[in-house]
């Protein structure tokens, strides 16, 4: 045994000797590597990372949200539509919701304004988001003043701002009173925006939804599993931008790969001839050729990898930043919680370790099984 | 070779070994729960709650990104089949999944 990982260790001296000969193209390839995987990687945390802080905050989001459609849009729920609902049984609760978007002009950016319904915010007075806070530089017990759709300006008092920690669900949020509401948006009375139902039993929650669809055909029952489930599919990171600007990286070190497997320098075949000349085995050679993919990929793959986490989970995954932000001027301020999942990681390291290794040992077994003095030769 | 210089594979070997350990201790640093977090997030779930909140506010330039899952059935191909999409976020976001639950309790008898 001691006498194998003596043999190991003096192939990985000679395989390092040999890499440093030709010490810049090595060194950009583990760049390239490590860029590679490192980005790979990034997407990959900061997506599954995201899927399950969707998952864990929204598993309290209302049961059933019951929207009225005229024309295939959102239409308003019209008075006596509420009370329809309470007729059909398994629905414990219902409550209708006054919510709506509004585009300030001064920092042009859309807001939320939202009524909560347990009367948490006097009349006058509003609670703001935490991205809101910042772009308009708010602070409790500011003032401030948005233009209605109708024209006429509407003066508010911050009485307090949404916790940061909940900032990946409130960063645009506005709540106000329900008369506040209604007057700003001219919104009439006994109309809401949408129903919130809760459903006593988990198990009744789709028949209640079939339910209501039948009672009420121009309604459409969103459920939270529907809701849970956009969220799981959400950045599937096979597709998008992040991937459309990755097939770049991922294609020219594809080219790079294919070079290295589609065949050798003359200096690698030389070397290999002389090896071969002087008494080494094909066994030998494979291996040491072994060694140099192994560490190649491995260092880049663990370099890679433990970047991308700290990118992600540590420095805020600013370089997603630009790319996640679209065209929105608020965007919430969040660190994700580190979830780690071992599939992912798995899959990472079979597609960047395994095809490298296999893409230097492939030549070099064409080249060690023949003739010595004809690979010399070329 | 000197007996005083580093073996090129001790030194090889010792940076993949650190890169190794760094590695395991993202995975423990994962797998650790944090306090604070749970913390954090029971607030976070507590105010879901309170206000029937359905989306993340990770997108806000548009109602159909703003609340992905509240959009209407028809937001992704709102002006025609084959429009681009207007804001960015579209090429990221897929089209929400769509619950097939009206539609089955519509069909005749």
């Amino acid at each position: 045994m001691k006498l194998w990982l003596e043999k190991q260790r003096y192939l990985i001296d000679f395989t390092l000797e040999s890499l440093a000969r030709r010490k810049a193209r090595n060194l950009g390839l583990l760049g390239v590597y490590t860029v590679l995987v490192f980005v790979l990687a990034s997407v990959a945390l900061y997506t599954h990372a995201l899927r399950q802080e969707a998952a864990n905050v929204l598993a309290a989001s209302p049961e059933v949200i019951l929207q009225r459609l005229v024309a295939g849009r959102h239409d308003l729920i019209p008075p006596g539509y509420i009370e329809k609902v309470g007729r059909i049984r398994g629905v414990q609760k219902k409550e209708g919701r006054l919510w709506g978007y509004y585009y300030d002009a001064v920092v042009k950016a859309n807001y939320t304004f939202m009524v909560p319904n347990d009367g948490s915010v006097a009349k006058g007075e509003i609670v703001v988001g935490p991205a809101l806070e910042r772009s308009r530089g708010l602070a409790a017990g500011n003032g401030i003043s948005f233009r209605s759709y109708s024209g006429k300006l509407h003066t508010f008092i911050v009485a307090s701002v949404l916790p940061q920690a909940s900032e990946i669900v409130s960063a645009d949020l506005l709540l106000m009173h329900e008369d506040d509401f209604r007057a700003f948006f001219d919104y009439p009375a006994g109309h809401y925006t949408d129903i919130a139902l809760t459903v006593a039993n988990p198990q009744e929650v789709r028949n209640v939804a079939t339910k209501l669809a039948a009672a009420l055909p121009d309604s459409r029952p969103i459920l939270r599993d529907e809701v849970l489930r956009t969220y799981a599919s959400i950045f599937d990171w096979r597709e998008g931008i992040v991937l459309a600007l990755l097939s770049a990286a991922i294609l020219a070190f594809g080219i790079l790969a294919w070079e290295k497997a589609s065949g050798l320098s003359a200096e690698e075949k030389r070397e290999i001839g002389i090896l071969k000349a002087i008494g080494w085995e094909t066994g030998d050679i494979i291996k040491m050729k072994f060694w140099e993919g192994l560490l190649i990929s491995l260092t880049a793959f663990l370099a890679g990898f433990v970047a991308a986490y700290v990118h992600v989970f540590y420095a805020g995954a600013g370089l997603f930043e630009p790319v996640l932000k679209g065209w929105a001027v608020l965007y919430p301020e969040f660190r994700l919680t580190p979830h780690v999942d071992g599939l992912q990681v798995a899959t990472l390291f079979f597609f960047t370790v395994f095809p490298y290794a296999a893409a230097v040992l492939v030549p070099i077994w064409k080249a060690a099984i023949t003739d010595p003095d004809a690979v010399m030769r070329g | 070779m000197s007996p005083t210089t580093v073996r090129p594979s001790t030194l090889a070997l010792t940076l993949l070994a650190a890169a190794a350990a760094a590695f395991a201790a993202t995975l423990l640093d994962a797998a650790i729960p944090r306090a604070q977090r749970e913390a954090e997030l029971n607030e976070t779930r507590a105010l879901v709650a309170r206000l029937g909140l359905t989306d993340l506010a990770l997108f806000t330039e548009a109602r159909y990104t703003r609340h992905p899952t509240q959009a209407d059935l028809h937001s992704a191909f709102q002006d025609h089949p084959l429009a681009f999409e207007h804001f960015p976020t579209g090429s990221l976001l897929l089209p929400p999944r769509h619950e097939t639950v009206a539609r089955e309790a519509a069909l005749p008898d």
